[in-house]
């Protein structure tokens, strides 16, 4: 904690003023909690504190004035919705100090972390919410200027915006590449809704021309449902190339937008390159990742196992069974923020349950869904048995259609209730 | 200080090494969320407020018996469902009592504090 302290009103208002205004001089009659990253995890877990626990000061550190929601990004490449659906202003935060500044820094031992403009806060607890970064080192050839020509496309905004266009301005005919990476990633099925709703779209638009996975993988999620969908919906349009048949790309070159497998080299009109990812940066300068590059955690309390006094939720950590998806980053958050508010208060923290429900579009109107219960077992978040699952393999349109509505319904009322 | 808050404040464990300030603070507080059922906090993901008006139902206003034996429905399969009978079958039936009985209080109660 610093060492220059002064009291300063005891309401939240004014805490979050004289964090902006002198980021050194703290308020004593309130433990401080800071939040960084603003998404999913983040933005839910700095309300969940403070609804939890009104007298505790909660400051969420986030540079951008509006969070892109990945979810529902699939339908945006496809032209199906507008990126405006899928923007959030962090304009709804109420008494949560909100600092529109990068974090830099965490001194873990000294309980404080420093911002992009050199001044630092102190805090009791910490949350990092940190999300992915994508890694630019981990494919030949695939570095940031690579990106501007085949995108990721992996965080909602700019890129999905670049692969819609470029989709957009692709001949019939043409040939889409989608490079999917191995485990673990952010959001497992996401590269097949992208797969399928792209195929809506060539089926639409340009109905002469083919999508090829090339997959880092043997087996990916809800993959019974998206193959016999595929197989309904797009039959001869979609070729899924898995590891075993020389799917793992080695490497890419953008200047011929050929990407390079073990079997031979593919020629794109179209390249998505989804690359391997780790937690975010500044989980690594904090010293919460591992030699995987993602964060391990105490799954009862979220408390990284690297670090004292820091939470690490969201698409960063090691969740165990728990898959990096926006549910479960909401639902981490508001377990986080239980235990959180509990420690801050010297309390013992409760076991946590959590659920995760996920659902893809593979056509407008064609929703599938996975779902699991978890809970704490040997360390990890483990699933519970005899629960959750893929939707079933067989049923009638009306199945399809209605869990294509609850995925739009879920969306709203998830970023009704993350961003306000 | 309300003689209310002096009485959530006996039920805090601990706080034997805190600084008075902190004490203080601790003391005008009452954890609401904290004593959430374990697994309650995360049906709001789907189960939003009635007047968000969405296909998935709001729980708002249904009594707790009414949340267990629908969830006893969708665990047992008697009850049709896309994807609450896979949710369903993670929870105990003491687990589902603990959850509906905090569903059922109203929003702002679920949040109570002094």
């Amino acid at each position: 904690m610093p060492s220059r302290r002064a009291l300063i009103g005891g309401v939240a208002a004014s805490v979050a003023a004289a964090v902006l205004a002198a980021p050194q001089v703290r308020a004593q009659t309130q433990p401080h909690v800071i939040v960084i990253g603003g998404g999913f995890a983040g933005a839910s877990c700095a309300r969940a504190l403070k609804r939890l626990d009104r007298d505790l000061a909660v400051t969420l550190i986030e540079p951008e004035a509006a969070y892109l929601a990945c979810p529902f990004s699939n339908a945006v490449l496809a032209g199906l919705r507008g990126i405006e659906a899928q923007t959030f202003r962090y304009d709804q935060f109420g008494d949560i100090a909100l600092i529109r500044k990068r974090a830099v820094a965490v001194d873990a031992e000294r309980r404080r972390v420093r911002l992009e403009d050199g001044t630092d806060i102190g805090y009791v607890r910490l949350v990092l919410a940190p999300g992915i970064d994508l890694r630019f080192d981990a494919l030949p050839g695939y570095d940031e200027a690579a990106a501007a020509i085949m995108p990721h496309a992996w965080k909602a905004g700019a890129q999905t915006l670049l692969l819609r266009d470029q989709l957009a301005a692709m001949p019939d005919g043409g040939v889409v590449i989608l490079s999917a990476p191995p485990n673990p990633f952010r959001c497992p099925p996401g590269p097949y809704e992208r797969a399928s709703l792209i195929a809506h779209y060539l089926k639409t638009s340009k109905p002469r021309s083919k999508l090829i996975i090339l997959d880092a993988k043997d087996a990916f999620s809800k993959q019974r449902l998206f193959e016999a969908a595929w197989q309904e919906l797009y039959p001869g349009l979609i070729e899924w190339v898995p590891l075993s048949s020389g799917g793992r790309v080695t490497e890419v070159d953008p200047a011929t937008r050929t990407l390079v497998t073990e079997f031979g080299n593919h020629k794109a009109d179209v390249a998505n390159v989804i690359p391997p990812q780790r937690a975010g940066g500044i989980a690594q300068s904090a010293g919460v990742a591992d030699q995987t590059g993602w964060c391990p955690i105490d799954p009862v309390t979220f408390e990284s196992r690297l670090q004292p006094a820091i939470h690490v939720i969201g698409d960063a950590v090691i969740g165990g069974a728990m898959p990096k998806s926006a549910f479960s980053a909401n639902a981490q958050a508001k377990a986080c923020a239980a235990a959180v508010a509990a420690l801050v208060r010297e309390r013992p923290p409760a076991q946590p349950k959590l659920i995760n429900t996920c659902y893809s579009l593979v056509a407008p109107g064609y929703g599938i869904s996975i779902a699991g219960v978890y809970q704490p077992r040997d360390g990890l978040l483990a699933e519970v048995e005899g629960a959750g699952g893929a939707s079933p393999l067989e049923a009638p349109l009306s199945v399809r259609e209605l869990e294509a509505a609850y995925a739009e319904d879920w969306f709203r009322t998830i970023t009704s209730e993350v961003f306000g | 200080m309300t003689s209310h808050d002096m009485r959530r404040s006996k039920n805090r464990r601990g706080g034997r090494s805190l600084a008075p300030v902190l004490l203080a603070a601790l003391m005008a507080s009452a954890p609401a969320w904290a004593d959430a059922a374990p697994g309650a906090t995360a049906c709001t993901g789907c189960h939003g407020p009635a007047a968000l008006g969405s296909a998935i139902p709001s729980l708002d206003g249904h009594a707790a018996d009414e949340i267990v034996t629908r969830m006893h429905a969708f665990r047992s399969g008697e009850r049709n469902a896309t994807v609450m009978d896979r949710i369903a079958r993670g929870f105990t039936e003491e687990e589902t009592r603990a959850i509906a009985e905090w569903l059922a209080k109203p929003e702002a109660a679920r949040h109570a504090q002094p």
